[in-house]
């Protein structure tokens, strides 16, 4: 296989060191939310990780190192807009409204989590790789429609790029000039297979150009940077100048699942490459050289978020238990008679 | 002899295949560096080199579309559906081009090819990761359909779906894929289309498939002590389907019963049913029982997918009930 020819360098706003290379796209008081709010990410990650290992929840996929990617990209939205993500998003459909109630019930394996709240345009977690990428461009496809300027966007990994759906999800986006924005976390590995194998392609982003939509190459694990593209997308979006494709490069920190051993097909020294580069590090860093940031506000923004995640699960694990005609809810609006059959001998023990 | 677990023995079936027959190779995503997400393939790409084990992108129209073109042009392929949910992805090239491409050459293109997959629930991924789909693959013509209950059998019907001249989907059970049983040395190879009399019994014949054979042994045990003689008939292969060793058992033991996996519309439960009363109606005492999961997506909740599928309890209560009406 011939080597791709050499990739441009991301988009990067926040130095690792925590240094502005141009200016910041956002105030210093929203700054210190967003990071907030990757603090809250990631006591989320590791409840989760936790609770895997105390056998309270099947399978979790982490995010850590891919919280800037997720909470930049969404802090470019307005509630109006939707979310259209994966089992590795937790943290964007969170800042967008999904609680981490319904976020710990879908881990748990309890179909209740897959119930938002009304309002919170956050679709659940695409278990399957890549077929929401054209839901999201149907939702966007939808506001054309009904005339008003809801934006979608859609997260989704450098493996799902090599699925069909992203081609024709692409295509359509490019063709009805929908407003979509799609954000590509390229994390560098699609569980076992690294991301030079799964495209000869030099970026991802630069596939976009074949769609006739813009492309956008950009440091994942900078904040600033991430917020800086969403925003410049949502607003083409919003002025109907159709879809983007932004490319955040970034990198899975843990394994692709609690149940993958990642020790088998990679390196660690490139762990230790990408942990310096760490998304909530750097903004840390500008925080603390501004004066907006103590040890003591770490600590106890670090306990608030890890006491409302607790809380969450509380909620979770305090939930009624499932009756076994419960097996046919939520499968019609009416039940045929031959359901209704089923469930009542579900009901009696003789299914 | 050795033990072996049902994952163990897809390692052993496909090796025993490639160390065979320099034409067999092996695809499928993350089956190579990382031995299979189900660990069902470790030290395959070791052992015949990164040419003929490898990992592929994330592309199931495009795993299922090469290994034709391969099988079309003098190679046996094997290739793996991580999910068998994920045949709904590429569908298109696994029922409208392999299925058919004999038919449509009349007879000129052979397509020697094994599909294989991770099928059915039990272990708790829920209703996008846990489908039976036997009965999607046997309702399109042109596709032969193998599903072993237990590590012997994967070596043997593995080896040969992989020398069948004809397009294999081979579906083994995720949920069977820890059990162990004894493997046989040496080489094994069954013929497909073969039915196996597992446990005789004079009462009730119970035919079932995959996981569900395991769970009708269990329920046959229960039965037992309550004075019903249990034959259980594993049926291994959907196409061809061995309707023989069927109705021999009915002959003898005058009741039929199903157990199935699949959701309740159109499981192969039906068709089997249905040929017994074609063909056998006057050998038979009573009517006919088939037991399925309800015709739901399976739930994730591990209480309430127990619920879902058929137990060795709910067979048992099933086939009671059913002898008392």
């Amino acid at each position: 296989m011939p080597a791709p020819p050499a990739a441009p360098q991301p988009l990067q706003i926040l130095t690792p060191s925590g240094d502005l290379a141009a200016d910041s796209p956002l105030p210093l008081a929203r700054i210190k939310d967003l990071y907030r709010s990757m603090v809250a990410a990631r006591a989320y990650d590791k409840k989760c990780s936790a609770m895997q290992r105390q056998g309270r929840l099947a399978t979790y996929a982490q995010f850590e190192g891919q919280e800037a990617a997720q909470i930049g990209a969404v802090a470019a939205l307005e509630p109006r807009d939707w979310v259209v993500a994966t089992y590795r998003d937790a943290a964007a459909m969170w800042f967008h409204g999904y609680p981490w109630l319904n976020l710990i019930l879908g881990r748990t394996g309890d179909e209740r989590g897959g119930h938002a709240p009304a309002g919170v345009n956050v679709l659940p977690p695409s278990i399957t790789v890549g077929a929401h990428m054209i839901h999201a461009v149907g939702l966007g496809w939808a506001s054309l429609v009904r005339g008003d300027d809801a934006v979608a966007m859609t997260f989704f990994g450098d493996g799902a790029t090599s699925e069909g759906d992203f081609h024709e999800a692409m295509n359509f986006a490019g063709v009805f000039r929908t407003p979509t924005v799609f954000v590509c976390q390229n994390n560098g590995w699609a569980i076992s297979m690294p991301r030079e194998r799964q495209t000869a392609s030099a970026t991802i982003a630069q596939k976009a150009d074949a769609y006739g939509m813009a492309g956008v190459l950009v440091d994942g694990n900078d904040l600033l940077a991430v917020y800086a593209a969403a925003h410049e997308a949502v607003i083409r979006a919003r002025a109907g100048e159709g879809a983007t494709l932004i490319e955040a490069v970034t990198y899975r920190m843990g394994p692709h699942t609690t149940t993958d051993d990642a020790g088998r097909y990679r390196d660690a020294d490139h762990l230790a490459e990408w942990a310096a580069r760490d998304p909530l590090e750097r903004v840390r860093r500008h925080l603390e050289a501004n004066g907006e940031w103590t040890a003591e506000w770490q600590h106890g923004i670090e306990i608030g978020e890890a006491e409302t995640v607790e809380a969450a699960v509380e909620e979770a694990e305090a939930l009624p238990a499932f009756d076994a005609g419960d097996i046919f809810d939520g499968m019609f609006v009416d039940l045929p008679v031959a359901l209704r059959r089923q469930r009542r001998a579900a009901e009696d023990g003789a299914g | 002899m050795a033990e072996l677990t049902y994952r163990q023995a897809v390692a052993r079936g496909i090796a025993q295949e490639m160390e065979r027959d320099p034409r067999v190779f092996f695809i499928g995503e993350d089956v190579a560096a990382a031995g299979g997400v189900f660990k069902t393939t470790e030290g395959l790409q070791e052992r015949f080199g990164p040419e003929r084990v490898r990992d592929t992108p994330i592309s199931e129209e495009a795993i299922t579309g090469a290994v034709m073109g391969a099988a079309m042009n003098g190679l046996r392929p094997i290739a793996e559906i991580m999910f068998s949910d994920f045949f709904a992805t590429c569908w298109d090239i696994v029922a409208n081009q392999i299925a058919k491409a004999r038919y449509m050459t009349d007879g000129q293109i052979t397509l020697p090819l094994v599909i294989r997959s991770a099928n059915g629930g039990g272990a708790r991924f829920g209703a996008q990761h846990s489908q039976a789909m036997e009965n999607w693959a046997m309702a399109i013509p042109g596709l032969k359909v193998v599903a072993p209950s237990n590590p012997r059998d994967v070596v043997g019907l593995l080896a040969a779906s992989v020398r069948d001249d004809d397009p294999v989907i081979f579906l083994e059970q995720k949920s069977l894929y820890a059990s162990k049983g004894d493997v046989p040395d040496g080489e094994i190879v069954d013929e497909l289309g073969k039915a196996t009399v597992v446990r005789e019994g004079a009462d009730i014949t119970v035919v079932a498939l995959a996981a569900m054979v395991p769970r009708a042994l269990q329920a046959a045990e229960m039965l037992a002590g309550r004075g019903v003689d249990v034959e259980v008939i594993d049926l291994r292969s959907l196409v061809p389907l061995d309707m023989t060793t069927v109705l021999h058992s009915v002959a003898k033991t005058s009741r039929l019963a199903t157990v199935e996996e699949n959701p309740r519309l159109c499981g192969w439960g039906a068709e089997v049913t249905s040929i017994v009363t074609e063909e056998a109606f006057y050998d038979l005492d009573g009517p006919t029982l088939r037991i399925t999961t309800p015709h739901i997506p399976l739930p994730s909740a591990d209480t309430l997918e127990d619920l879902a599928m058929p137990s060795a309890e709910l067979i048992a209560a099933r086939v009671l009930q059913a002898g008392n009406a």
